[in-house]
């Protein structure tokens, strides 16, 4: 499979990466070319194999359902690039 | 006070706890040495100096009282991967601008409460992204080795690049790294420094930025095995604030050094004689079996067949949750913010300003390999790859093999800004082709300095172990140190 310019701006957007024409068109280049690396999994027989989910063979750990941590609202907005009374504050986005 | 940065971790902690020199002392003749070497070698991107000596001063003060930690009055340097409390933590990446965390990683606490000296945040190749330390917002690190008769700078690889660098060029007395396919061993191998990734789970994550989850993990790069065992027992834990750290207790890995390896069965796998190596890798790699057998090893031919998909399955899994986990820098809660016409218009220019090529070409791909139609094709069947790798290691281990022995690396270190490799992504990654496989599985693999090529560059070897056996391989790794000798770069900065 591979990818054209319409796709890498596509995907750019998905990823929210602003991408000028000239950096798209690099961009699909080499995407293209480690696209066609990974292409060699295709060879692989899979059928009947089990995805991996876990690196090791355990039982995800669960903690207790217990408030453990909180009441830092100044150490969470420090270091905003732009916050008011421990709130982010962002460009408008409701009208 | 040049002698006290000469010392390793080991004679450092015995000859402070005679009182031969104080925490302070050691501390000073590093800051000096950074002070020195950093303009040439690029190692550290922040130098926490007045830290530095005021950990060193309530060192020499809890050895005065008489409670010495494991790594006491020690001097290290910390990857920028680590979050560290009111310093400097970026990730080597713009888009981390001015961050500095109001929380320490664990396994950076865990070396403080050992009595450890932070002397600053060493570069690394942006978000751990990377094979020779290139892609680091802060420039290039510097390899301290140069071949015989040239000047040309040589990169340390990466991602752990500077790690790797200050501790070859003695500018701390070992450092934290990180691993996600290859990034302590392959820098380890081309500075002449050993280092290890322990097994998926046996450090904590928890404070550490998140490349790809289910395949970083956090290890020491130091100058010999001792060292690395040494450094290895303080920043292993069990922490709960990772749900995928193991509930096994942190082993005496010092101890392990100078045991026996008779009767070990090392497996020497056939797929690792890759097309194209150079001779020396090859010659490296009969020295290290000949050792092994010599110090009453059994070596067994072994088999694993998946080796060859490791690392196209590992660039589909490692981009897929890199770009799920740089998600969170949008220039909301911290780093760079640049402003747009709306807010989806401030995330785009922040992320296109705040991340590096290699950075947004992996963003990319993971966007792409998991959108709507292409999942199954791509993701789902890597993580199937992925359990026949593990499933090659494991009947390997069943047969009755303790460890393996590979080449570390397919070259010795390259030049910095080599066209052929900045051209071509893929030749860049194949850098990782002896190591990757290892994250794939979970499993610990160690590098260890095994010689020079003909160019007076180092080469290393790696032994990869069965899950939670570090032990094995520093006692192995021992062997081989013993056999290979140290290599130290001559100075020239």
């Amino acid at each position: 499979m591979s990818v054209d310019l319409a796709t890498v701006k596509r995907v750019a957007h998905l990823a929210r990466i602003a991408v000028t024409d000239e950096e798209a068109a690099r961009m699909e280049g080499e995407l293209n070319t480690i696209l066609g690396f990974v292409e060699h999994l295709s060879e692989v027989n899979v059928d009947g194999v089990e995805p991996m989910t876990s690196v090791t063979p355990m039982a995800m750990k669960k903690r207790a359902d217990v408030v453990t941590d909180g009441s830092k609202a100044e150490d969470i907005v420090a270091n905003a690039p732009e916050s008011t009374d421990n709130f982010f504050v962002v460009p408008k986005v409701v009208e | 006070m040049t002698d006290l940065i000469r010392l390793t971790i080991a004679e450092a902690r015995d000859e402070m706890k005679k009182g031969a020199f104080s925490s302070v002392e050691l501390t000073d003749a590093y800051l000096a040495a950074i002070e020195a070497a950093n303009p040439a070698i690029n190692a550290y991107v922040k130098v926490t100096a007045d830290k530095a000596r005021e950990m060193a001063k309530a060192s020499d003060a809890r050895r005065a009282g008489g409670t010495a930690g494991a790594l006491e009055g020690i001097p290290l340097g910390v990857k920028d991967l680590y979050a560290t409390e009111g310093v400097h933590t970026q990730a080597c990446s713009h888009v981390l601008d001015g961050f500095e965390p109001r929380y320490e990683s664990t396994v950076t606490a865990n070396l403080w409460a050992d009595g450890a000296v932070m002397l600053g945040k060493l570069n690394m190749d942006e978000f751990a992204m990377g094979s020779s330390n290139e892609t680091s917002y802060y420039g290039p690190v510097i390899n301290p080795w140069r071949a015989e008769g040239s000047n040309a700078n040589l990169v340390p690889g990466g991602s752990s690049g500077g790690s790797a660098a200050a501790v070859a060029a003695l500018m701390c007395a070992g450092a934290t790294a990180t691993d996600t396919g290859g990034s302590i061993r392959q820098p380890a191998a081309f500075t002449g420094t050993v280092g290890i990734k322990p097994t998926y789970g046996r450090c904590s994550r928890w404070g550490i930025a998140a490349f790809a989850s289910s395949l970083d993990q956090a290890g020491p790069i130091a100058r010999d095995v001792r060292d690395a065992a040494i450094l290895l027992g303080s920043m292993a834990s069990v922490d709960d604030k990772d749900t995928t750290s193991v509930d096994l207790p942190v082993p005496d890995y010092e101890a392990a050094l100078g045991g026996s390896v008779k009767g070990l069965k090392i497996g020497i796998p056939r797929e690792y004689r890759v097309e194209g190596m150079p001779a020396e890798i090859e010659a490296l790699w009969q020295q290290g079996i000949a050792w092994l057998r010599d110090a009453g090893a059994e070596i067994v031919d072994i088999e694993l067949p998946h080796t060859k998909y490791a690392l196209p399955a590992y660039y589909i899994v490692a981009p897929a949750e890199a770009s799920s986990n740089l998600a969170r820098y949008d220039g909301v809660r911290y780093g760079l913010r640049v402003p747009g016409k709306d807010i989806a218009d401030m995330y785009e220019k922040t992320r296109a300003e705040g991340f590096g090529q290699e950075v947004k070409r992996r963003i990319m791909i993971g966007t792409y390999v998991l959108s709507a139609g292409y999942y199954d094709a791509y993701y789902l069947r890597a993580q199937k790859v992925r359990t026949l790798i593990k499933r090659d290691f494991e009947l390997a281990f069943e047969a009755g093999v303790d460890a393996i022995l590979t080449p570390a690396t397919p070259s010795s270190a390259f030049a910095v800004g080599d066209e052929d490799l900045a051209s071509d992504p893929v030749k860049m990654y194949l850098n990782d082709i002896f190591t990757v496989t290892v994250n794939m599985a979970g499993l610990p693999g160690i590098a260890v300095p095994a010689g020079l090529d003909p160019k007076g560059l180092p080469l290393g070897l790696q032994l990869i172990g069965r899950p939670f056996e570090e032990e094995t391989l520093f006692k192995t790794a021992h062997v081989i140190e013993q056999a290979a000798g140290r290599f130290e770069p001559k100075r020239w900065w």
